[in-house]
């Protein structure tokens, strides 16, 4: 079911004369409330009159997430604290973490696009959406809540954990719809399987999974168990949430860009200069119709590409690929967002511990596993057992409540970790052997 | 009164170990005592040497992290008894044993224990005054 029939097959000229128009208002927005984009298009010479087609945003400053955090927290809003209804947050260490803000029509236009993509994936009004993204300052939880309402679903708000329980509700209350990350939808599917309750024998149809990563193949396995349709939603914080892209459950390849609402572009990330259409390259969006906090050209460092030819489901947006890997360092932990700059300052911020680590993912069954190795130095050694158990389980612990992301510490001796010319291996994944 | 200790940290991997004794052996320094306490992933190696800085210095040389830790070496009658007594008296004045373990000795009549004390200045001076024998460390590390 198509939710938006107007605008999700728009022609394509008259979409992008659509997306002309809300450009060349955001860019005078920001310009006019902004102060850092104002510097920003002032030292590139650039005036919102400036932008008379839609190939003139290559004219536009990109954003970076460290642009979020240097304004941390609410630097970047283009409208007064008091029009912000709500905040949202990514995780981060303190004053790391970037913030974002919705005006009361961005709330109404995100659970409108989280209908959209709810729709796209099968659901309709009277489904049970058994919602298990964890609800707080991550936006998986609130968004595809306000979605299924908006669609006219029943949501019932589950959060993440409590995975026994979760089995029992989701057996006793009938859920049509599964919303969760991949990896969480297997761990369910264990879950319920040891206590005894089969999955092929509930009316669940469709799972709808994003957050983190996963390949084709996972999805072949999330079918066959749990005897669903399992399709994948796009979307981050800084633009909006989930919701930015979604599968069609029809044709199930590539996901529909809300192209209305953003505006994508794929970059070369070495050089910033546009890719050919078809090749891959980041990811670039452009929000058109934000209020609380409207981006132009944020680098999302997912690798993707576009194909805009029409699709049979007969949506007219274009669609990106499923995200194939990251331009940047970032480490994706069970849907969480992990920079290994943040366990260095963890480390740094641990007893002045040295910044040799590495960090070892590994999924073990369907769940991601994040070992920090650490390097343990003059200063932070003891002749006692106690002490060094309780430095691991300090670095834990600050890991646990800086980033949300549960790892295990694991001390090591010097020069134990991995050198490449000289310059240490900070990251080793696994997942993709495993895969 | 008081002895150094040599602590050293030790993945819990094949190897290590043998890695400290090639070391210590190519140093010419001679093992006095050891202790090795381990958890799944990390061992905490405890040595008496008979030459503490050199140790030292080719360890760390060696890439080992390594750490001095002061000690106390009592002398303990060899019977029935005899550590107990020296535990009571230290129960008494609430002293506690992070850990102890036992010194190879020859000579037969007495055990020399090492312990690692929580106040150590304390736990000497109680010693002392229960005319309990405490082996100072240039006499240890020449046994």
């Amino acid at each position: 079911m198509i939710f938006d029939m107007e605008n999700e097959t728009l022609p394509r000229e008259d979409l992008q004369k659509l997306q002309l128009r809300r450009l060349q208002d955001l860019v005078a927005r920001v310009y006019e409330n902004v102060p850092f984009y104002r510097k920003k298009l002032d030292e590139r010479g650039v005036k919102p009159e400036h932008i008379q087609s839609l190939s003139d945003v290559s004219l536009l400053p990109f954003t970076e997430k460290q642009d979020l955090r240097n304004h941390y927290p609410f630097g970047l809003f283009a409208v007064s604290r008091e029009n912000i209804v709500r905040i949202h947050s990514s995780s981060g260490t303190t004053g790391k973490a970037t913030v974002v803000g919705y005006t009361r029509r961005d709330i109404h236009t995100w659970a409108k696009l989280c209908a959209r993509s709810l729709a796209a994936a099968g659901a309709h009004s009277g489904d049970f959406v058994h919602n298990a993204y964890g609800y707080g300052l991550f936006t998986g939880g609130l968004g595809v809540h306000y979605g299924a309402e908006e669609l006219g679903a029943t949501v019932i708000p589950v959060s993440g954990g409590g995975t026994r329980r979760q089995a029992m509700l989701l057996r006793d209350f009938g859920a049509t719809v599964l919303t969760c990350t991949p990896s969480y939808a297997l761990h369910l599917y264990e879950a319920a399987k040891e206590m005894g309750i089969d999955f092929k024998e509930l009316p669940l149809r469709i799972g709808i999974h994003g957050a983190e990563p996963w390949t084709e193949s996972m999805r072949t396995e999330i079918e066959n168990k749990l005897g669903i349709t399992a399709i994948d939603i796009y979307g981050l914080s800084e633009i909006m949430g989930p919701g930015v892209a979604i599968e069609c459950a029809k044709v199930k390849k590539g996901l529909h860009i809300q192209e209305d609402h953003f505006l994508a572009e794929i970059i070369d990330p070495e050089t910033g200069e546009p890719r050919k259409p078809g090749e891959v390259g980041e990811l670039v969006f452009t929000t058109l119709t934000k209020e609380g906090i409207p981006l132009l050209r944020y680098r999302t460092r997912d690798l993707s590409r576009l194909n805009t030819a029409p699709c049979r489901c007969g949506r007219t947006t274009a669609r990106m690929e499923r995200v194939t890997g990251r331009s940047d360092d970032m480490l994706i932990i069970r849907g969480v967002n992990v920079f290994p700059s943040q366990i260095e300052s963890i480390l740094l911020e641990t007893e002045g511990l040295a910044p040799h680590y590495q960090l070892i993912v590994t999924r073990s069954g369907n769940l991601d596993n994040m070992e920090v190795r650490v390097e343990v130095d003059e200063a932070a050694f003891s002749d006692q057992i106690k002490n060094l158990q309780r430095l691991e389980s300090k670095i834990e612990k600050n890991i646990k409540e800086f980033l949300g992301v549960t790892a295990k510490c694991k001390l090591v001796e010097p020069k134990g970790i991995e050198r490449s010319e000289g310059k240490a291996k900070r990251i080793i994944d696994m997942r993709k052997e495993q895969a | 009164m008081k002895v150094d200790q040599l602590s050293i940290f030790l993945e819990n991997r094949a190897g290590r170990l043998a890695e400290v004794t090639r070391i210590l052996a190519e140093s010419g320094v001679n093992i006095r005592a050891l202790s090795l306490a381990d958890t799944s992933d990390f061992g905490i190696l405890r040595l008496i040497v008979s030459d503490f800085d050199k140790a030292k210095e080719n360890l760390k040389a060696g890439g080992f992290t390594v750490g001095r830790t002061t000690v106390v070496a009592v002398e303990v009658s060899d019977k029935p008894g005899g550590l107990h007594a020296i535990l009571e008296m230290l129960r008494e004045a609430k002293v506690n044993v992070e850990y102890m373990y036992a010194f190879v000795n020859q000579t037969g009549s007495h055990a020399v224990i090492i312990f690692r004390f929580d106040r150590t200045d304390q736990a000497i001076e109680l010693l002392q005054k229960n005319n309990i024998t405490i082996v100072p460390g240039e006499k240890l590390y020449k046994m």
